[in-house]
This record gives structure tokens, C-alpha cells and sequence, in this order.
């Protein structure tokens, strides 16, 4: 009993860091904005967590910061895709990038010092109720008010949008920066609380695991949450497997979680009138208003 | 200050773009209740004009009068706030969300979809607009689609309500329905500004009108008081070349056909293709009306072999099979195709035309792509000799295909296909958004084409043309196609009878409206 | 005040070429910047990274031994780009890429004469190509998103090696560390004097026959159709999934010979780490050569520069080499933003938007 309650702990620790992503992804994709940066974003928000816990001994300072460096790496994806319409694919590669060197040369001074973990309420990370509030959050706000309608509206037809008098740009660049403080708290927890210590690209393709889970969610914030716990379970089920000493290597229990994104990905592709139906239709594309 | 008779006006209103002025010192006034009419051809800056009314462009210079005050309108919301509202040619709706989410868009106040929906209900009865506030949008018809846009604007109780050529996406009933409620609007004290280069209907509706050519008002005039060919001649600018045509030769032997062709839907926002049966004799032209939505897309696909079928026999070029081929093949059997969409369907944006030459024409010209090489001498020829032809007007040699005008590119995109002298040519929307003389070109070569012995299918939703080109029509709609009568026995209002559907076999979607 | 894009009715052909250069020059100004935050002189810092290395002959020739896989890669992922397929998973092609070829030198030690080598980068090619096209296969038949499947097997691909090496190949005589036997003789690839060997050649090649091949092709052709308007592709007659599978299988066998190049000459074995991120640096290669194959053979050199002036700068500057991924990131930055310049003009417009300007 005991031990299959640890089990579920360590699914959702798990669990909350690629939640905590997907959402902030999903609001920018449901914008009409398609942000593959969330790796370098996370990556971010987790040395910025980590050095700013470290030197103030604050975790919630920590926090703060790894919010802070999330959005400052989505502002400059916005400046690049929105203002100077670069191509968004393109774009968010080169924020991972970007993001996974720079937090590499600000984290060297980091490697092996020692962590100040996040204070726990019921041996449950703070920030675990926090996922589900923001979950909901952003349920309610996406389809019960009129921020959640002008969000998909944009997403949906940004010439609609514009021609109603929405300001296409401004609304994206806010969704762009939700997206990057989600990211950059979901990178938080991992150094923080998840694994409290600075590793060179310790997000490890979660980032790229909360975009597979945005789709696999077909954008849908109740079932990204099933999504995100569904994946904490497959990277458990490794350790779990490994304990029972069945023999099986390390590194194909490692790999499970990347091959079962690859898997849900097919499954979830493969429905046409699923993806084709809640797909942004304005996703990745780049709007230039005319003057 | 004394009240204006005026509702608005729009003084000496110039607009540019970047090089182009597609406003040049127009002057618009428009009294309460009036139904003004502004006509103009394709590119006469009619759109450019009402945008910056609605606020959604702002003028270089000039000034806009609101009541006779002067005012400032930097978007659409305070166009709405003044009392103004506007439904668009291209509608700007939402396809993802419903009508009442839509509507909630471009209602200011609190949101409260339960109160909204109520209100839609009591204003779509008021004003004989029926609609369901849950349905979302992408499965609405073309005419449902448009209700939404005109009771959105409605629900704000406009002073001034502007139609961007609302009639082009209706059958003829349901644009006799429109002119009932726009009537009604106006005897109520609302005005109208109705955009549009349909002369008949501009006569039969407006109170006024302003004529606008290329950028400037040529004339404004009271259109009741005028003849079509008179306003046709004030929009043009000169006499419009009428098509002339010889009659079709009734013995010629059937070229293209189609037997029993159907095609499942690709995806939830596409139609399926009902068995449809089509015969096309050389020398003759044959006309597929139907609104916009109705498989006109699915049917082009079907045709040209974009979207293969599944039994082959369904459809036969000069008796051959060809159904289950793709579109080089067919090219290869002497067919030729143009798509509605010029840039990015027909032509890529980003090429040169002796590029654009390339891509339809390499399948059947072995030439160009000799051993897999490219002969781009060969393509500049090519090139030349369609612009040449088809009097293809461009700024500098060997243009991208999207620095042209709508009316060049199209001239060169049909062109590149005469230019074969193809057996079997099939159009989708031969003039949408072309020029008077361009259009003319274009409609006088599909007429020669056929002429010569080829056969000839034009899909249009633009009845003038229709009745111009064919010799034959045929009308789709939600997939099916009815029996092809003879263009002289045909009128627009049974048209609009099966473009309704009266020929459908069955409705699958009855439910609707 | 606020930018404002205005669209040019043409591409500027001047920035088309300028667009490179003026990112180059301003992630120099960026990398000045962050020299100073380091508490180094600027000018110094910026000589010791770019310059120096070019001065001698040695490291001259180290830059051709790097820019050889970043451009065997980089010009493969160029022609995927340009038909709009978005493979970023080369790192994993290059790694397959070297287990394949790896597996004639480690099951047959022995074997030694030139087949083998000719072996080992058929093998190679064909493993990276094979890798490639599964992302390619769950595109075209599940419509699976190719940026997120081809990502993931890169994960997948680094822990197949980690496997092997610490597990079946394992050398025994390799006092327990992670690595295989080391190639030697033949199953090395031949050197063109100093340390620069064959794979320069290969790049070299791939480029100037991929140049030819878009320039002068239908399959060229069809691939830039295919990527700038898939709908006018379609109507030419064009398969979006042959070109899918093109791409695929033939960037990850660029990407798998430069992964056996790699092992079959600067590693010299197969061990956990082959490549100091050469498949993701190769994605930065192919935009700033503007997805053009001989503008990817001078990019390619550029990145490989900025590898070795890392280590340049970790060891006369006493700063750490991770700056060169902090370069090549802000490069990859800038010349996004660049490419703006060639559709669009820029404007800074002053005061509110949309106010209204007094006629005369």
C-alpha cells in the first residue's frame, strides 16, 4: 500500500513538470502560434531557478526567476515570429538552441553545488496543486470567458480577427508569453524540486514531450492533464521495472517515454477528424495586417 | 453648428499602397435611409474605400464626416460604437466557433452566451433570418454563413450598415430575400452602402449611386434614372467588348465525360461527390453553376486528377479511362485545367512565370525536362509567347507570379493552358476578381477554344458569366450535379431552384435550415 | 513608436546576399557584448575567437576536419527545409549512421583491406537513411508531426549506442570504459594530408551535386514547388510523400555518413558521445547558407569556426567553451531576423498608429 502510494507521488512529480509546459503550450498554440522552443525555455527557467535559489537560498525567488527567463526567451521568439514575421518553426529551433547553450554557459558555475529544495505541503511538492489550479484555470478561462474566445478566435481566422478590430499581434505576444512562463516554471520544478541540482541539459526533451502532449491532447486542457500523468507513468514505469531486476537494460526502459511520444503521436495523427477538427487552423501561420 | 443632412461623408479621401494610389480624392456622401450603391470594377478601390470607414485601414489623407462631425476612426470597434457595421465579401468568421460565439465577438458589453443566444433567436425571427445560435459555422451553408455576418451587424442597431458584394455567394431567392430585409433596414432610417458591380441588381435596389475607376469617382448618378450599359460604360471607363460567339456545333462527338463519379469527403470540411454524370461534346461549352461550398473545389479535384478516384471508368477522355490516373496523365491525354485559386494552387507565389510555365506543362512537353534537366530556354519561350498572347501586363521581364495584378495572373495562368490547345479544358472560376477587359479576354478564348472542337467546362458562381460562356449548364450542389439543359431554356430563377437543391437526390443535411 | 513591415512587391535581391553577412556582423556585436559582461576585452576576445584560428596552419586544418560533417548534414537538411520537411533529427541519423558502419569493424577486427571501407560507409549511409526514413514513414502514413517524431529518436538513438557500448560491443580490453575496440588500418578513413581525410571530400561533393540537382532538375524542381506551395505541387503532378520520403532518406544519409566519417577518423571507435552536437548545429549550417548547398559549404565553415574558437577561447581566455553554442544560437537568431529584409521593408513609424495625418 505504502509503496504503491510512492509510486503515485513519483508519477505525478513526474507528471507535473510536462503539464505545467503543455498548458502554457497549449494557450499559444490555441492563439494561432506554434512555439517549438519550449526545451530552450524550460532549460532556461530551470538554471535561472537554480542559481537565483542558490545564491538567495529562496526558493520562491527561485521561482520567480524561472518564470522571468521564460518569458524573456518567449519575448524574444515573439519579437522574431510576430513582429518580424520569421518562419515559427524555424524560429523555436533556434530558441532551443539558444536556450540549451546559454543555460549550459550561465549553469557551469552550478555544476555539482547543491540544491535548495522547494518546500513540500504533505510530502507534495508545492507546485503540484498549483499544476491542477492552472489547469483548470486555463479550461475555464479558454471556453467559459470572453479572454478564452478572443484567444481561439485568433487561433482561429487572424484575418477574421483583425477585421473585427482585435489586435491580432498584441493578443499573441501575450499568449507567446504566457507559454514561456509556464515553460520557464515548468523548468523551475525540475531543478528546484524534481531533481533540486544544476545538470547540463537536464530537461532531457521534456520540452519537446509537452508539444507531443499538446497534440496527442488535440488542445484540450483536461486531457493534457490525463496526457501529462499517462507520461509520468510510462518514465516511472522504467525505475519501477528496473527495481523488480527483470535484466531488461537501462537504457531501453530510458527511451520508453521518447518512444511512447513517437506512438501516441501516430495513434493521435492518424484520426483525421480529431486533429483536423481542433487544429488551430491559423497554426504557425504568420499574420502581416494590412496598412 | 447646423445638423448635417448627411450621415456620412467621406471627403477627398486618399489611400496609398506603397506605389498605388487605390484611393485618389474620393468624395462619398450618404443620407439617412438611403440605399447608395458604390459600383466599380475589381481593383477600382471600392473595398479600399469602405475599409476605411469601418475603420480597419486608415486614409493617407482626407477627411471622414460622422453626422457632420468630424471624426477619427482608428478601428473597427469605434466604427461599431458610431453605429456602423459591415458585412464582408470575404466573411470574417470564425469556422471553429458557433454563431453565437461569433456574434459574442463583435458584441461589446458583458459575456453572457445563454442572454446572447436568446437574442439571436428574437432578432433572426424579427428580421426573417433563421439560424441555429449552437451550430458552429463550418457546417453552415455559404448563405447561412452570410445571416450570421448581417445579424451580427444588425443586433448593434447600425445607422449605417455596408454590404460588400453580398449577392455573389447567394442563389437569385436568396438575394431576393436580402433586398426584403435591406428595404426594411432602410425604411426604418438605416442606410445602406451596397457594394457591387452587378448593374441589374444596383437598379433594382439603390437610391444612388457613386462610381468609382481606378481610384477616383467618375460619376454619381441616381442608377433608376440610368441604363446597365450606360453605368457599364461609367465603370469601365469605354465600350465593353461583348463575347461573340458563333453556335455551337451539335453533332460533335463527346470528348469528356463523367459516369457515376463519386469521391468521399476528405476530412470534416469537405463534401463528397455524389455519382455525377457529365457529358461534354467538342465545340461546346458547358456551364456548372452552384454557391460556394456546394463540391465545386471537390468536383476541380476530381477532374483534374488531384484527387484520383477509385473507379477508373468514372471518368473517360475522348472515351479513354482516366479516373483512376493522376493529373500528369490526364495532361498527357490533352486535358488541361485551371484552379479557382490563382497563387499557391494554379501558379507558385514565388516563382517566375517561365518557372510557372514549367510546372503544369512539363508532365506532356517532354522538352522542358529532358532526362530529368530543365530546359529553361524552352520555358522563357514558352512564357513569352503566352504573354504575348493573352496581353499579360507586368512590371519587369520574367516577374514572380505574385507581383501581378489578379486580372494578369490570370490572363497568363489560363493562357499557359491554351496555349497547348488542349482537347479538354476544365475552368474553376475562369474571372473571380479580374478586370472587365481581362474577364472579356478570358471568356472570348474559352469560346474560340471550343470553337475549334474542344470541349470546354466552366465552373462558376457567377451567373452573368454563365449565361455569357455556355452553352450548356449543369448546377452543383452539396455534391450532386443536375442534368445539363440548354443555356436558353434556362433562367436565372430556375438556376436558383437548383442551386437549392430541387435535382438532389436525396439531402442528407435537409436539417439545416 | 513601433516596427512596421511594409512588403516588397519583390525579394531584394541585395539582402537575399546581404542577409547573412549582416547577421554575422551583428552576432559579432552581440558576442562583443558578452565578452564585456566576462570582464574581457571586447576586440581581444572577439581576435581570439575568429581570427586566431585561422592564422595557423593546424587549426586551419581542424576547421575543415569539423565543417566536414556540419556540411555533409547541413546541406541534406537545407534541401529538406526548402521542401518545407522539417527533419531536426539528424543528430540520431548521424549516430545510427555510425553504429551501422560500425558494426563491419567491430564483429570482424581483422578484416583489413579497402572493402572494408567502402563497407563501413555504404552501411553507414544506409543506417542513417533507414533512421531517417521512419519519421518520413509516419508522416506519410499517419500524418504524424515529423519535428517532434524525428526529435524523439534522437533520444532514442544516443541510448542505442549508450547500450551497445557499455553492453554487447563493449571492448573486453577496455579496462571497463564504455568504448569499442578502436578502428585502425583500413577501417580508417584515408587522410588528404594533415588530418583532414575524406569526408571534407564527401561534403565538398554532396554540396556541389545538390547545387546542381536544385539549380538544374525536375526533382530539384519539385522538392522547391512541394515546399513553397504544396497545393501548386499537388496540381503539377508532384507527390508531397515522395518528396517527404526523398528528403527523409536522403539527409539521413548525408547525416549517416557523417556520422561513420566522424568514428572512422577523429574518434576512431564508437563510445557513448561521437559528436559534439554536429546534427543540431547543421540545422543553423543549412539557414544561414539560405538553404542553398554552396552557401552551406561557407556556413558550414563558419560554424565550424565557432567550435574551435570556443576551444581557442577556453584556453587563452579562460572562458568556457559553451560559449560557441551561445554563438551559434544567436547567429541562428539573427539571421532569421535578416531574412526578414528580403520581403519586407522595415519602417519605424513614430506616434500613435493610425492617427490621422493633417491634409495640406
Amino acid at each position: 500500500m505504502d509503496q504503491s502510494l510512492a509510486v503515485m507521488l513519483t508519477i505525478i512529480t513526474a507528471a507535473t513538470p510536462l503539464l505545467i509546459a503543455a498548458i502554457g503550450e497549449l494557450v499559444v498554440e490555441r492563439s494561432g502560434v506554434l512555439n517549438l522552443g519550449v526545451e530552450g525555455m524550460m532549460v532556461m527557467g530551470a538554471v535561472a531557478g537554480f542559481a537565483v535559489a542558490f545564491m538567495t537560498g529562496s526558493t520562491l525567488l527561485g521561482v520567480g526567476a524561472a518564470i522571468f527567463a521564460g518569458i524573456a526567451m518567449s519575448a524574444l521568439f515573439g519579437f522574431l515570429t510576430l513582429t518580424l514575421v520569421a518562419n515559427q518553426v524555424a524560429a523555436g529551433l533556434a530558441l532551443t538552441l539558444l536556450g540549451l547553450g546559454l543555460s549550459g554557459l550561465i549553469g557551469e558555475a552550478f555544476v555539482g553545488q547543491p540544491g535548495v529544495k522547494m518546500p513540500t505541503l504533505f510530502g507534495i511538492d508545492a507546485l503540484v496543486p498549483f499544476s491542477l489550479l492552472l489547469t483548470a484555470g486555463v479550461a475555464y478561462v479558454l471556453f467559459r470567458t470572453k479572454t478564452g474566445l478572443v484567444i481561439r478566435a485568433v487561433g482561429n481566422s487572424h484575418s477574421s480577427a483583425h477585421a473585427l478590430g482585435y489586435r491580432v499581434i498584441a493578443i499573441r505576444y501575450l499568449s507567446v508569453m504566457f507559454g514561456g512562463a509556464c515553460a520557464g516554471l515548468a523548468g523551475g520544478y525540475l531543478s528546484l524540486a524534481y531533481t533540486p541540482q544544476w545538470i547540463e541539459n537536464m530537461t532531457a526533451g521534456r520540452g519537446w514531450i509537452a508539444l507531443a502532449l499538446v497534440v496527442f491532447a488535440s488542445w484540450r486542457p483536461l486531457r493534457t492533464l490525463v496526457g501529462a500523468y499517462l507520461f509520468g507513468a510510462v518514465s516511472i514505469l522504467g525505475f519501477v521495472v528496473q527495481s523488480m531486476g527483470l535484466g531488461i537494460p537501462s537504457q531501453f526502459l530510458s527511451s520508453l517515454p521518447y518512444i511512447v511520444t513517437i506512438i501516441a503521436l501516430v495513434i493521435i495523427s492518424g484520426n483525421k477528424r480529431l486533429t483536423q477538427a481542433n487544429t488551430p487552423a491559423c497554426l504557425a501561420q504568420s499574420f502581416v495586417p494590412d496598412r | 453648428m447646423t445638423a448635417s443632412q448627411y450621415l456620412l461623408e467621406a471627403i477627398d479621401i486618399v489611400k496609398v499602397f506603397g506605389t498605388l494610389r487605390a484611393n485618389d480624392g474620393v468624395t462619398l456622401q450618404v443620407t439617412p435611409g438611403q440605399i447608395h450603391a458604390l459600383l466599380g470594377e475589381n481593383g477600382a478601390g471600392k473595398s479600399t474605400l469602405v475599409k476605411m470607414i469601418y475603420g480597419s485601414l486608415q486614409p493617407t489623407s482626407g477627411t471622414i464626416k460622422w453626422k457632420g462631425q468630424d471624426v477619427v476612426i482608428p478601428n473597427p470597434n469605434a466604427a461599431r460604437k458610431l453605429g456602423i457595421g459591415m458585412v464582408f465579401q470575404h466573411f470574417s468568421l470564425f469556422e471553429a466557433l458557433t454563431v453565437v460565439e461569433n456574434i459574442s465577438l463583435a458584441m461589446p458589453g458583458k459575456f453572457d452566451l445563454e442572454a446572447l443566444s436568446k437574442k439571436v433567436e428574437f432578432y433572426s425571427g424579427e428580421y426573417g433570418l433563421p439560424l441555429n445560435p449552437k451550430a458552429t459555422v463550418a457546417d453552415l451553408s455559404v448563405g447561412e454563413r452570410q445571416r450570421i455576418e448581417i445579424l451580427r451587424c444588425l443586433m448593434q442597431e447600425p445607422k449605417l450598415l455596408i454590404l460588400d458584394e453580398p449577392t455573389a455567394v447567394l442563389t437569385p431567392q436568396e438575394a431576393d430575400l436580402l433586398f426584403l430585409t435591406l428595404r426594411l433596414l432602410a425604411s426604418e432610417g438605416c442606410s445602406v452602402l451596397y457594394i457591387s458591380h452587378r448593374l441589374e441588381e444596383v437598379k433594382r435596389l439603390c437610391h444612388w449611386a457613386t462610381i468609382l475607376r481606378h481610384g477616383k469617382v467618375v460619376a454619381s448618378c441616381d442608377p433608376r434614372e440610368e441604363t446597365a450599359a450606360s453605368l457599364a460604360r461609367l465603370m469601365v471607363g469605354g465600350d465593353i467588348h461583348t463575347v461573340r460567339a458563333a453556335k455551337a456545333p451539335r453533332d460533335g462527338a463527346v470528348r469528356f465525360s463523367l459516369k457515376n463519379a463519386s469521391l468521399e469527403a476528405d476530412g470534416p470540411f469537405s463534401v463528397a461527390l455524389k455519382n455525377i454524370n457529365l457529358e461534354v461534346r467538342g465545340g461546346e461549352v458547358i456551364a456548372i453553376a452552384g454557391v460556394a461550398g456546394n463540391g465545386q473545389s471537390e468536383l476541380f479535384d476530381a477532374i483534374s486528377g488531384e484527387r484520383p478516384l477509385s473507379n477508373g471508368n468514372a471518368i473517360l477522355i475522348d472515351g479513354a479511362s482516366c479516373g483512376a490516373t493522376g493529373v500528369s496523365a490526364r495532361r498527357k491525354m490533352g486535358a488541361a485545367f485551371v484552379p479557382e485559386e490563382r497563387l499557391g494552387h494554379g501558379a507558385v507565389p514565388v516563382f517566375p512565370l517561365s518557372e510557372n510555365v514549367v510546372l503544369t506543362r512539363h508532365s506532356d512537353d517532354a522538352s522542358l525536362a529532358e532526362r530529368g534537366l530543365l530546359n529553361r530556354g524552352k520555358a522563357n519561350s514558352i512564357a513569352d509567347r503566352v504573354i504575348k498572347a493573352y496581353d499579360v501586363r507586368m512590371g519587369k521581364p520574367d516577374p514572380e507570379a505574385r507581383s501581378l495584378s489578379g486580372g494578369n495572373l490570370q490572363k497568363f495562368v489560363v493562357g499557359r493552358e491554351l496555349d497547348r490547345h488542349p482537347k479538354v479544358l476544365v475552368v474553376n472560376q475562369p474571372t473571380w476578381g479580374v478586370d472587365a477587359g481581362a474577364a472579356a479576354t478570358i471568356r472570348q478564348a474559352l469560346i474560340d477554344l471550343a470553337r475549334s472542337g474542344s470541349a470546354v467546362v466552366v465552373i462558376s458562381q457567377d451567373l452573368d458569366e454563365i449565361f455569357e460562356l455556355a452553352d450548356r449548364i449543369a448546377v452543383i450542389s452539396r455534391g450532386q450535379l443536375s442534368e445539363a439543359h440548354p443555356a436558353h431554356e434556362m433562367t436565372a430563377e430556375k438556376i436558383g431552384l437548383l442551386m437549392a437543391g430541387s435535382h438532389e437526390k436525396e439531402t442528407p443535411h435537409a436539417a439545416h435550415s | 513608436m513601433r516596427l512596421i513591415l511594409e512588403k516588397r512587391a519583390d525579394r531584394s535581391p541585395f539582402f537575399a546576399i546581404a542577409s547573412p553577412f549582416l547577421a554575422l556582423l551583428l552576432t559579432l556585436i552581440a558576442g562583443g557584448l558578452i565578452f564585456v559582461m566576462r570582464g574581457i576585452n571586447p576586440l581581444e576576445g572577439l581576435y581570439v575567437y575568429f581570427v586566431e584560428p585561422l592564422t595557423q596552419l593546424w587549426s586551419v586544418e581542424q576547421l575543415i576536419v569539423k565543417a566536414a560533417p556540419l556540411v555533409l548534414i547541413g546541406v541534406g537538411l537545407a534541401v529538406c527545409y526548402m521542401a518545407n520537411v522539417w527533419n531536426i533529427g539528424a543528430e540520431g541519423q548521424l549516430t545510427m549512421g555510425a553504429i551501422a558502419g560500425g558494426i563491419s569493424p567491430v564483429m570482424f577486427p581483422d578484416w583489413q583491406d579497402p572493402s572494408i571501407l567502402v563497407v563501413m560507409l555504404i552501411m553507414g549511409a544506409m543506417g542513417g537513411a533507414l533512421y531517417g526514413a521512419i519519421p518520413g514513414l509516419l508522416k506519410t502514413r499517419f500524418n504524424a508531426n515529423e519535428i517532434l517524431t524525428s526529435l524523439m529518436l534522437v533520444y532514442v538513438a544516443a541510448l542505442f549506442l549508450d547500450w551497445l557500448v557499455r553492453g554487447p560491443w563493449r571492448d573486453p580490453q577496455g579496462f571497463n570504459f564504455p568504448v569499442t575496440k578502436t578502428f585502425a588500418g583500413w577501417q580508417l578513413l584515408p587522410t588528404l594530408g594533415g588530418t583532414i581525410h575524406l569526408g571534407a571530400l564527401f561534403a565538398l561533393l554532396a554540396c556541389v551535386a545538390l547545387a546542381f540537382v536544385m539549380g538544374k532538375t525536375l526533382v530539384g524542381f519539385e522538392i522547391k514547388v512541394t515546399g513553397s506551395a504544396p497545393r501548386a505541387g499537388r496540381f503539377a503532378g508532384f507527390s508531397r510523400n515522395r518528396m517527404v520520403m526523398l528528403c527523409f532518406l536522403l539527409s539521413g544519409a548525408l547525416a549517416g555518413l557523417a556520422g561513420i566519417c566522424e568514428v572512422a577518423s577523429v574518434v576512431g571507435k564508437l563510445q557513448p558521445q561521437i559528436s559534439p552536437g554536429y546534427g543540431f548545429a547543421a540545422i543553423i549550417v543549412a539557414f544561414l547558407g539560405r538553404l542553398n548547398p554552396l552557401g552551406v559549404l561557407f556556413a558550414g565553415l563558419l560554424l565550424a569556426l565557432s567550435y574551435i574558437g570556443g576551444e581557442a577561447a577556453q584556453v587563452t581566455l579562460g572562458i568556457s567553451d559553451k560559449i560557441a553554442k551561445v554563438f551559434q544560437g544567436i547567429l541562428l537568431f539573427f539571421i532569421l531576423s535578416c531574412d526578414t529584409l528580403i520581403l519586407y521593408r522595415i519602417k519605424l513609424e513614430m506616434g500613435r498608429v493610425g492617427a490621422l495625418k493633417a491634409a495640406e
